[in-house]
């Protein structure tokens, strides 16, 4: 159980305003990945508002649930989820990239409390959940390990290496969710170094594959809580990126751009508007 | 003081194996990593005893040194092993991002580091890896120089809470410190007293530093000797002490001249108590041999080193 369980409905209108939190955060600190933390906003807002069991009041309680966001540079999207579920207060957010701000550019596990290890380099959450899954085991416990990854940061091989050593040990504690947004910072995934086919390809590693619309609260939801086969899960999340502002959605040149204030402006509103 | 006993030589990974035993006996959340280097990190007698607790991630060193820091987040306390040359090479992000930088409670053991795998080629030489680790804020690095020293290294890290690159040989070594020797981080050991020259070496390189303030003692030379195991924290200390007393520091160490214990302590040198210095280590890729000859034959013989001292003295 999750310390919060919000119902698809009411996890549509926190991710709403999550959202909006992410647009007014990137517009102030002029700075951030606002592609991807729309894409995987859903995600996150499923895994703390509905699935996962932490407590926000005891961020390090042995018996927690591990989740990683590999994919680091969505850093926006952590805090404002974290923010929002109680970690810290969400005004803290105005101090995104600010000097010696413990809201750096990428998660900090030892500047910020329920962040379990920095991230930032791609490719290294998945390996380090995959340990803490084999800890789990170990000690017998019943906590389970979720790790949220890049579509474009698959090409890392240390999450091959990782997905091997994952199914050769039956992990059926550790799930991981491909944000498959289909773009990288470059160009469209298909483009670069395709994925294809995605869920195929856990399934030959042997992992438990499937994929869901990554921002249907019910698919996913079901998704992550679903009875396990005896093996490490992999959820592709088919997911737009920028999803909820038009003019952002599936535009390789937002993986990292800010809008202005004029844009900031026109975003809001049109949440508002989809509300 | 030293004890050196020559008339055996000792493999460190033997007291590091039989330490490590023991000590996970006693604590139970104490498990092993491995690339698939088991008996080269003689765990053999660790998988038999607990078999669970050994896990072998494969080939695979991005996953061994990320997954000791999942272990460790998961509670546990994870001796990280790999041959030295592929786990600090091949890993070198994850033991900065998730380790260091992370603070994960990880204790990586380098075997075989150096030159100890001299015929397989620089390749499998593992000569860099102190270069690389050095910079990395809150990793404790340390370098033990007998049998004595790698078991009482193993027993500081098994209960410290900092995350450890610990830098272990194969090759044959003789005993030079006493058996009630108890390590202390970021203190480097006075083995032999002298105020002409100041002699320092970690690992390997230590008995061969003994034996040339010995040889030359005989030659009217008094040299001090320093055993520096704890490359970080490093003994500022200590450097401008001999640096000031003795005027003239050499260093011998099986690694790269360029950012090793030397360059760790040449930094302090330059900046707290300048003196004439001298490195002696590798300056270059090494050529193919036995690490005894490949020592050897860069001017870390104890005729070599004993030569380097009377240059630096004039």
């Amino acid at each position: 159980m999750s310390i919060t369980v919000l119902a698809p409905d009411e996890l549509a209108r926190k991710c709403r305003d999550m959202r909006t939190t992410i647009i007014k955060t990137i517009g102030d600190a002029n700075m951030g990945h606002i592609g991807g933390d729309l894409s995987v906003i859903d995600i996150l807002g499923t895994l703390y508002f509905n699935v996962l069991n932490v407590n926000p009041a005891e961020p390090t309680a042995p018996n927690r649930d591990r989740f990683i966001l590999s994919k680091g540079h969505c850093a926006v999207a952590l805090y404002t989820t974290m923010a929002h579920a109680g970690y810290f207060p969400v005004a803290e957010l105005a101090t995104f990239i600010q000097p010696k701000s413990r809201l750096n550019g990428h998660p900090c596990n030892e500047k910020l409390p329920g962040v379990e290890t920095s991230t930032g380099p791609l490719g290294h959450g998945l390996p380090v959940g995959v340990g803490a899954a084999i800890g789990a085991k170990i000690q017998k416990k019943a906590w389970q390990v979720f790790v949220v990854v890049g579509d474009g940061e698959i090409q890392e091989g240390s999450n091959w290496e990782a997905a091997m050593t994952a199914a050769h040990k039956e992990l059926d504690n550790l799930t991981l969710i491909v944000d498959r947004n289909r773009l990288q910072q470059g160009d469209r995934t298909h483009d670069v170094t395709s994925l294809d086919p995605l869920a195929e390809r856990f399934t030959a590693f042997g992992w438990e594959a499937l994929e869901v619309d990554g921002h249907d609260y019910g698919a996913l939801i079901e998704a992550l809580k679903g009875p396990r086969a005896g093996k490490p899960r992999c959820i592709v999340a088919n997911t737009l990126k920028g999803k909820g502002v038009s003019f952002i959605e599936d535009r390789v040149e937002w993986h990292h751009k800010v809008p202005s204030p004029e844009q900031v402006k026109e975003a809001l509103n049109e949440l508002e508007r989809g509300a | 003081m030293a004890t050196m006993d020559k008339s055996q030589l000792h493999d460190c990974r033997d007291a590091f194996a039989a330490t490590l035993e023991a000590l996970a006996e006693q604590n139970e959340n104490i498990v092993t990593v491995v690339n698939d280097s088991i008996g080269s990190s003689k765990l053999n007698g660790f998988r038999k005893k607990w078999p669970e607790r050994l896990i072998n991630v494969g080939i695979a060193e991005q996953t061994l040194v990320g997954s000791g820091a999942g272990l460790a987040n998961a509670g546990l306390v994870p001796f990280v092993c790999a041959a030295s040359c592929f786990l600090t090479g091949r890993a070198l992000e994850q033991i900065k991002a998730d380790i260091a930088y992370s603070n994960a409670n990880v204790k990586m053991c380098g075997m075989s580091s150096g030159v100890a795998y001299g015929e397989l080629g620089p390749t499998h030489h593992s000569i860099e890896d102190l270069a690389w680790t050095r910079p990395l804020a809150g990793l404790d690095i340390f370098v033990p120089a007998d049998d004595i020293e790698t078991a009482a290294v193993i027993r500081y890290v098994a209960q410290s809470d900092h995350p450890c690159f610990v830098r272990l040989s194969r090759m044959g070594v003789p005993t030079v410190l006493p058996k009630d020797y108890e390590f202390v981080p970021g203190r480097a050991v006075p083995l032999r007293e002298g105020n002409d020259i100041t002699l320092i070496g970690c690992g390997v390189t230590v008995c061969r530093v003994l034996d040339a303030a010995e040889r030359l003692a005989s030659d009217g030379i008094q040299a001090r000797v320093i055993n520096f195991s704890s490359i970080s924290p490093l003994d500022r200390d200590t450097i401008v002490k001999c640096a000031r007393e003795t005027g003239h520091l050499l260093t011998v160490e099986e690694h790269s001249v360029r950012g090793g214990m030397g360059s760790a302590i040449a930094e302090v040198v330059v900046s707290e108590a300048p003196c004439k210095m001298s490195l002696l280590g590798f300056p270059e890729f090494a050529p193919t041999g036995s690490a005894e000859w490949l020592l050897d034959n860069t001017g870390m013989s104890v005729d070599g080193i004993v030569a380097s001292a009377k240059t630096l003295l004039g």
